[in-house]
């Protein structure tokens, strides 16, 4: 076995500024991915039969078809569709915000059905309208049931944000890739790699049991 | 005032309600009884259509609420609601629950929608609650919150659906005094209960359901003393 970190080292800081363009990548999908998966949960359950189609038509194709082949796709068929080039970072961004959106979506219905019924009754029979219904009395309560299933979502999301590699965001997994060719030592950046993503997501998971806790100051 | 006229109600195939006719004065407080599964809950759901009439028409007030052109959140806003497991909202402060609909729905001021709102918290025994989560009250505690909720609206009929039968026995009185109370300010109430002595005592008559059907609609000591049909009899042999 021979690990030998020296000749990384100076590659490190290079290979630290990935989290910046992964992190960017991250949170804008999550955001979309998370306002489009509320919409597509609507649809689902708002009894409005094209909507309901639509969004189950959605989710059975962003779940049944590779993440790495939506991104591609979207990368390589923008241009060709439209005859604009589309850079890696919005086509990163589009492609994982709809394909979280999927999941997402699944989630939040989920989260939605599980509100006691009696809760919508309640709302309904104060006269409140259906927009502010779901917004201040059954989002707010789906969304802390689920808040678990979404920060795994959301961790997923980080992880495998590291495919953005095939359309050459320069994010840490590239990076690391890049430092390895140049020395011809692969193992020791993508360790580092490796650790980036570890830590990047444990951090995540602390943010997400303080969000917890805070939700839980109502029981 | 609350006028039903031939008010039909089924699920799928099953008729709940068969042709329900009567009238609900201002500010007369009805106690609807029956069997379980008679349509009790049908019958008051309809009357905040919560559940939609298949046949029939009803009036709250001088307005046909069974109009195709009525707003239904319109109407919904002057018939408060109780039910039998609160339903109350489990995110927000017990003020919060209170003032929710007042501000969102009716556009009341923040101020005015709190000072209305504590003023009916004391009135239910419960002003040093407001800033509790439900979570930490007993369950007549979210009863009486619950009421206050509705009435925070300022209705002009309430329905309550078996509010104390999910309460343990202790905590039933402190909510029968909350509504007792309730109907000496001349509210039009129609509650549907399985406290015999409560609607014996408080209710101005008594509605009968049995199989969908008003069998009975009589004052209560003559329902008590002497009920006609003998479905009315059978039932309360059983109950009392
Ligand atoms: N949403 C619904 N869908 C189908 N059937 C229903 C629905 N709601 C009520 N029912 C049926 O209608 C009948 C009357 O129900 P309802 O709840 O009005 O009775 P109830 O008199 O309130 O009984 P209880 O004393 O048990 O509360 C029952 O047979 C019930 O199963
Ligand atoms: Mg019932």
């Amino acid at each position: 076995m021979n690990l030998d970190f020296s000749q990384i080292v100076p590659s490190i800081p290079y290979i630290l500024q990935g989290i910046a363009v992964t992190l960017k990548i991250v949170v804008f999908a999550a955001l979309l991915g998370f306002v489009f998966g509320v919409i597509l949960a609507l649809m689902k359950i708002g009894g409005m039969k094209v909507l309901t189609w639509f969004a189950d038509a959605y989710t059975s194709v962003f779940r049944g078809t590779p993440l790495v082949l939506q991104l591609v796709l979207i990368y390589f068929g923008i241009p060709q569709l439209t005859g604009f080039e589309i850079d890696a970072f919005p086509a990163a961004v589009i492609a994982f915000g709809l394909n979280s959106a999927a999941y997402v979506s699944e989630i939040i219905r989920a989260g939605i059905l599980a509100v006691d019924k009696g809760q919508r009754e309640a709302a309904l029979a104060l006269g409140v309208p259906y927009k502010l219904m779901m917004r201040d009395i059954i989002l707010p309560q789906a969304l802390k049931n689920i808040l678990p299933a979404l920060m795994n979502e959301l961790i997923t999301l980080t992880k495998e944000s590291a495919v953005v590699t095939v359309i050459g965001a320069m994010d840490v997994m590239r990076r690391a890739y890049i430092v390895g060719g140049q020395v011809y030592r692969y193992i020791e950046p993508l360790l580092i790699a490796g650790c980036i993503y570890y830590v990047l997501v444990m951090l995540l998971t602390l943010l997400g049991k303080a969000l917890e806790g805070r939700l839980r100051k109502s029981d | 005032m609350i006028k039903v006229e031939d008010l039909h109600k089924s699920f799928g195939k099953l008729e709940v309600l068969k042709g329900i006719t009567t009238t609900i004065k201002q500010g007369e407080v009805v106690a609807v009884i029956g069997p379980s599964g008679s349509g009790k809950s049908t019958f008051l759901r309809c009357l905040n259509l919560l559940e939609e009439p298949t046949r029939g028409r009803i009036w709250i007030g001088d307005q046909e609420i069974t109009d195709k052109k009525t707003n239904i959140m319109k109407v919904r806003q002057h018939v408060g609601m109780v039910f039998q497991h609160f339903h109350l909202f489990p995110h927000m402060t017990v003020l919060e629950n209170v003032t929710y609909a007042p501000i969102k729905v009716k556009g009341m001021t923040k101020a005015e929608a709190e000072a209305k709102g504590i003023e009916l918290l004391k009135k239910v025994g419960l002003e040093q609650k407001a800033n509790e989560y439900p979570s930490r009250l007993s369950g007549g505690q979210k009863q009486r919150v619950a009421i206050a909720r509705a009435l925070a609206m300022s209705p002009d009929v309430m329905l309550f659906d078996e509010p104390t039968s999910a309460l343990d026995p202790e905590m039933v009185k402190e909510v029968l005094e909350v509504m007792k109370s309730l109907a000496h300010t001349g509210m039009t109430m129609a509650i549907v209960t399985h406290e015999m002595g409560f609607a014996r005592e408080v209710a101005d008559r008594v509605l009968f359901l049995d199989g969908g059907q008003l069998v009975e609609d009589a004052p209560p000591h003559e329902f008590f003393a002497s009920p006609k049909s003998k479905r009315a009899q059978e039932f309360l042999e059983k109950m009392l």
